[in-house]
């Protein structure tokens, strides 16, 4: 790492202090070097080398060089963008086909094919709503070892394909599933990752800029990961928006074999569904949350009646949880999910920034509280405020009749 | 039963913004606390070692002041803990990470089980986890919600996903991330608070746990980042007023006209 600061400029005013996100720099008594400025900034290892302090120092005092990072092989072998098809229960997962729509841009953009890997359990008939989605190739391996999902069994494949065929990009979906085996795959490639991606674009040098959030979305970071290939990211659900399927438009299927000596080091007993969710949360287009104010189980009825109407999904914030009137799963929230839905209806909810990190890239947000202060209203794009147990049933009713 | 719990220090809160007018981050009064998920791992290991015996390592990397973030956790029943920070580090991504944590524990040694939070409330990235359980060659279960049994070198749990929660059985040893349902993290005792204030915690630096060095750091980083920049402003909201029929109605009509429903 190298960042320095030069300590004939820096007047240890402490701006740099303010701004590092990271909490790495601290402003310290000089050792008497300078005569002019009694303290001076000093960076500990806590630095990412992200450069906001380079950007914030009034006196250009901060500098980073970067060590030139060569690559250790010839980086023009690696063509194609490829996406990992993720299945849930015998269908592809929505965000399939929002990476294919993605990917088909960037793939233009690089001049190269669009790859898809389709990994399953008879999956033949399977190839062609890929290739309908804008996949050029289909990579397949049909195997029972798929059937359910063990993470070694994806990773050992996927690694095994990847260094046969050389993609230069490799998005999977920020699912449970996929941020699991991304992490393991990069691990086992040694190239780069970048979790979470809502923004992916390609630049001037035709590296994969890849946009997330970090600090529950109040910063917005572009990471980048040109000297090694693949470049990986992992994309949330219903960022991008997936291609019109294109039922004539050809493509080519290759089937791979399954990598010998996979040995499968636990075993899956069960799967417990939870029906406390009828609508996942994780891929509702539409969330009706309740909060403190819901003020008990019962009261979560009317949270879930509108829900019901809008044919959406219930969350809940962590007091609502803790309270236990509400499993877990439906919490929203630094400590549960964080989700973008279409729409976001708030109800008894105040706000604390613990919640809006879940939930406030939501597209559209609505807020119903009885306290006008909330800081839930300052995210919302429709506030109402009042008692959400006289608004809702009105509210319900009211779309209910507007559908007649 | 031996555990190996990692921590991170991460800011007290998320609320770390930055300044549209000039595009610096504005980070004030934020207090750097033990990572939230990080305490359920935590508590899991030690509450099972209380079943069943053995020992319970922290182990963290970062800046010096990180040692705050290890005391806590041995004021709640940890029995070691071990700081790794060298400048050397600097500019890990989570690949760097991942790796130089596996070498600590390679250097502690004897571990059945390894706990960490399923992510950091500051990266979100849930990627050094597994990344550990790569480096270390052994198996890896995410989203943690319950050790449901541990017994004769088998562990049985329940991993979180989307629409409800896998039984799994795996040999130990395993690494396990947790998320918040697994249980409730106590509260530090007296006696504890007394052992983390007077705990000396050791530090290692990378000569210690033998890294290659152009695996640490910023070297053994592929990924960097670029530039920060403020999440695109939502224009500001309204509130609807009127009678309650006359709000709801206009919020019924504003959702229709966005095709929200």
């Amino acid at each position: 790492m190298d960042i320095r600061v030069d300590s004939s400029k820096c007047t240890g005013c402490g701006i740099c202090e303010k701004t590092c996100p990271f909490g790495a720099i601290s402003i310290e008594d000089r050792k008497k070097e300078h005569p002019r400025f009694k303290r001076i900034a000093v960076i500990s290892s806590a630095c990412a080398l992200c450069g906001a302090c380079v950007e914030a120092c009034p006196f250009k005092a901060i500098s980073i060089k970067k060590e030139e990072q060569k690559p250790s092989e010839d980086l023009t072998l690696y063509k194609g963008v490829w996406v990992i098809a993720e299945m849930a229960e015998g269908d592809f997962h929505g965000v399939t086909f929002e990476l294919l729509g993605k990917g088909r841009g960037l793939a233009e953009k690089r001049n190269t094919y669009l790859g898809c890997v389709l990994l399953g359990n008879g999956i033949a008939d399977k190839a062609g709503e890929l290739i309908s989605a804008g996949a050029d190739r289909v990579i397949s391996c049909d195997d029972a070892i798929f059937k359910d999902f063990y993470d070694t069994a994806f990773v050992e494949t996927i690694a095994a394909m990847i260094k046969e065929h050389k993609p230069e990009i490799v998005l999977l979906g920020a699912t449970a599933c996929g941020r699991g085996i991304a992490s393991r795959i990069s691990g086992r490639l040694k190239c780069g990752l970048t979790a979470d991606c809502t923004g992916l674009d390609i630049d001037s040098n035709g590296f994969l800029v890849q946009t997330r959030p970090a600090f529950g979305g109040n910063i917005m970071a572009e990471i980048l990961s040109g000297n090694t290939r693949p470049q990986m990211a992992t994309v949330r659900h219903k960022v991008f928006k997936p291609l019109a399927a294109d039922p004539a438009k050809k493509g080519e299927v290759i089937d791979f074999p399954l990598p010998g000596g996979i040995e499968l080091n636990m075993s899956i007993r069960d799967f417990v569904k939870d029906v406390t969710q009828r609508v996942n949360i994780a891929d509702a287009d539409i969330i009706v949350s309740g909060g403190r104010g819901v003020g008990s189980q019962e009261g979560f009825k009317v949270i879930e009646n509108l829900a019901g109407t809008l044919g959406g999904a219930v969350g809940a914030s962590r007091g609502a949880v803790d309270a236990g009137w509400i499993p877990y799963s439906h919490q929203v929230g630094q400590t549960g999910r964080t989700v973008c839905p279409k729409l976001y209806i708030a109800c008894g909810i105040s706000g604390a920034i613990q919640h809006l990190v879940g939930m406030q890239s939501s597209d559209v947000i609505v807020a119903i509280n009885k306290d006008s202060q909330a800081p839930i209203f300052q995210v919302a794009d429709y506030g109402i405020v009042a008692d959400l147990f006289r608004v809702l049933p009105v509210l319900i009713k009211e779309i209910e009749q507007s559908r007649r | 039963m031996n555990f190996i719990v990692c921590v991170k220090q991460v800011p007290g809160t998320t609320d770390v913004k930055i300044n549209p007018e000039t595009n610096t981050l504005v980070r004030e009064g934020v207090e750097a606390v033990v990572n939230p998920f990080d305490l359920y791992a935590v508590e899991e290991a030690v509450a099972w070692k209380e079943k069943l015996g053995g020992n319970v390592t922290a182990l963290s990397m970062g800046p010096p002041q990180a040692a705050e973030a290890l005391k806590e956790t041995l004021a709640v029943g940890v029995d070691d803990s071990v700081l790794l920070s060298d400048r050397n580090f600097g500019g890990s991504d989570t690949l760097a990470t991942s790796y130089t944590l596996a070498r600590a524990i390679k250097k502690i040694g004897a571990y059945d089980m390894i706990l960490c939070g399923y992510q950091a409330i500051d990266g979100d990235t849930a990627q050094v986890g597994p990344g550990i359980a790569e480096e270390l060659g052994i198996p890896c279960v995410t989203y943690v919600k319950k050790i449901r049994e541990i017994k004769d070198g088998l562990v049985t749990l329940e991993r979180m996903l989307e629409t409800g929660f896998q039984v799994i059985e795996v040999k130990l040893p395993v690494l396990i991330t947790v998320v918040k349902d697994i249980n409730t993290p106590r509260l530090p005792s007296l006696r504890g608070k007394m052992k983390a204030r007077k705990a000396e915690i050791p530090v290692w630096t990378a000569a210690d746990i033998a890294c290659e060095m152009n695996r640490v750091g910023q070297p053994g980083s592929p990924t960097w980042v670029r530039k920060v920049f403020a999440p695109p402003r939502k224009t500001s909201g309204r509130i609807l007023s009127g009678e309650i029929e006359q709000q709801a109605k206009e919020l019924r009509e504003e959702l229709k006209r966005l095709q929200l429903i």
